[in-house]
């Protein structure tokens, strides 16, 4: 049984990073928006504004949260549409190892990418660099929680048609709690107080979402034949 | 022996219900062609019988295990711009199952000339012939075919029929909806019409 689980996980897993390498713009698309759009606030502001810098936390957070929203739709939709999923339900090994090995791919490929993008952002926008491990960490324990949250919200429309519309109304008022406590991190360190308090509530909504929203997925999925 | 049995099941999709009472049994070597017209309810029954789709009503008698049926839909379960290699050699780690197999089953349906090109550059019976692969990939004894026969020229006919054949020569069943008869050479086919 545990070989069928870890055979099922890397198989996914092996598939998704594939199909990645072959449609290289679709995940090519989440990072460069982010850049677009914190660089269009560097260049609707003052030039050399210092307010910019206070306002990089909320700045860097919002272009993450909607960049990693840009492959959320398509991360069912395309195994609903062509059968996958239906094998994926039938097969022996139990389905939550190969929506989990989604989930994290989805991670790998779009919120990791975003996170280590939010330091050099974050210095052309004159945020202090004594404050980027904070920022960092923040959307490192961020982003794989908008992966869960997105995950289940993209499961629950997937057989919607015009899901990409609904989705984002669906999974930013979840998200709230990460914006605050992931850009209170950083704000928090830009000031020079701790920032570990936010830090180990984003952990905790972290292990959280570990812990129940894959099992919510897989049903919200299971309940797409009905 | 019956390797399905389901007694007074009801099955219904979107709300309505669209059969009721059905008693249903196949034993090793038999093969149940189901049909009716379209919307008579061929596709959600076999859903049932898979497991994907819960009966309104009704219960097992005998179930088959996970590892113990093939299902293949009316979709192919192919992404299409993986190859059909890449896209079988997924569906085995998926399911555990050795991928030494794969050259040789892929050479039996006359596809392996194919093997390395995206799926979306294929026909649709070559596309068909790839889903029908899997069913060779891992020995299972009760197979679900939702129209099988989409697609498939003479010549794939004909193996169909052939691999039918053969798997209840295995001591194998199987449950296949199509609207056309099913190719000459299977034996023991019992038809079963839906209302």
């Amino acid at each position: 049984m545990a070989a069928g689980v870890i055979g099922a996980f890397t198989a996914v897993l092996r598939r998704e990073l594939r199909l990645a390498a072959r449609a290289r713009a679709e995940w090519l698309m989440p990072p460069l928006f982010f850049v677009i759009v914190v660089t269009l606030f560097g260049l609707g502001a003052k030039p050399n504004d210092p307010l910019l810098a206070d306002f990089a936390p909320a700045i860097l957070w919002v272009g993450a949260l909607l960049a990693a929203l840009l492959t959320l739709e398509r991360l069912f939709r395309a195994d609903y549409e062509d059968g996958t999923l239906e094998q994926i339900f039938i097969a022996p090994a139990p389905a939550i190892a190969a929506i989990a090995a989604k989930l994290s791919a989805h991670w790998l490929l779009t919120g990791l990418p975003l996170a280590l993008l939010a330091a050099p952002l974050a210095a052309a926008l004159g945020f202090p660099s004594a404050a980027l491990p904070a920022l960092t960490a923040g959307l490192a324990l961020g982003t794989p929680v908008l992966s869960l949250i997105g995950g289940f919200a993209a499961a629950l429309t997937v057989g919607l048609p015009r899901a990409g519309v609904l989705l984002p109304l669906l999974v930013l008022p979840l998200v709230t709690p990460i914006v605050i406590f992931g850009a209170g991190a950083a704000r928090a360190a830009q000031s020079g107080l701790p920032a570990d308090a936010p830090l180990y509530f984003l952990a905790a909504v972290l292990v959280l979402g570990l812990t129940l929203l894959p099992w919510a997925t897989t049903a919200a999925l299971r309940n797409a034949f009905e | 022996m019956s390797l399905i049995a389901v007694e007074n099941l009801a099955v219904a999709r979107g709300g309505r219900t669209l059969l009721r009472g059905l008693d249903l049994a196949v034993q090793a070597g038999e093969v149940l062609h189901l049909r009716g017209g379209n919307g008579a309810g061929k596709t959600s029954l076999l859903e049932v019988l898979c497991g994907l789709r819960v009966p309104l009503e009704g219960a097992f008698r005998q179930r088959p295990e996970p590892q113990a049926l093939h299902w293949l839909g009316h979709k192919n379960a192919l992404n299409l711009a993986l190859t059909p290699l890449e896209n079988l050699g997924f569906w085995c780690g998926l399911n555990s199952v050795a991928e030494d197999a794969l050259l040789p089953v892929l050479q039996r349906l006359g596809i392996e000339r194919l093997r390395h090109r995206p799926c979306r550059t294929l026909s649709a019976g070559q596309k068909r012939r790839c889903a029908l692969a899997r069913l060779l990939l891992a020995p299972r004894p009760l197979w679900l075919l939702d129209e099988p026969l989409d697609g498939l020229d003479a010549q794939g006919l004909g193996l169909f029929a052939q691999l039918l054949a053969e798997h209840l020569g295995r001591g194998g069943a199987a449950i296949v909806t199509s609207h056309q008869p099913l190719p000459p050479g299977v034996p023991g086919v019992r038809e079963w019409q839906l209302a």
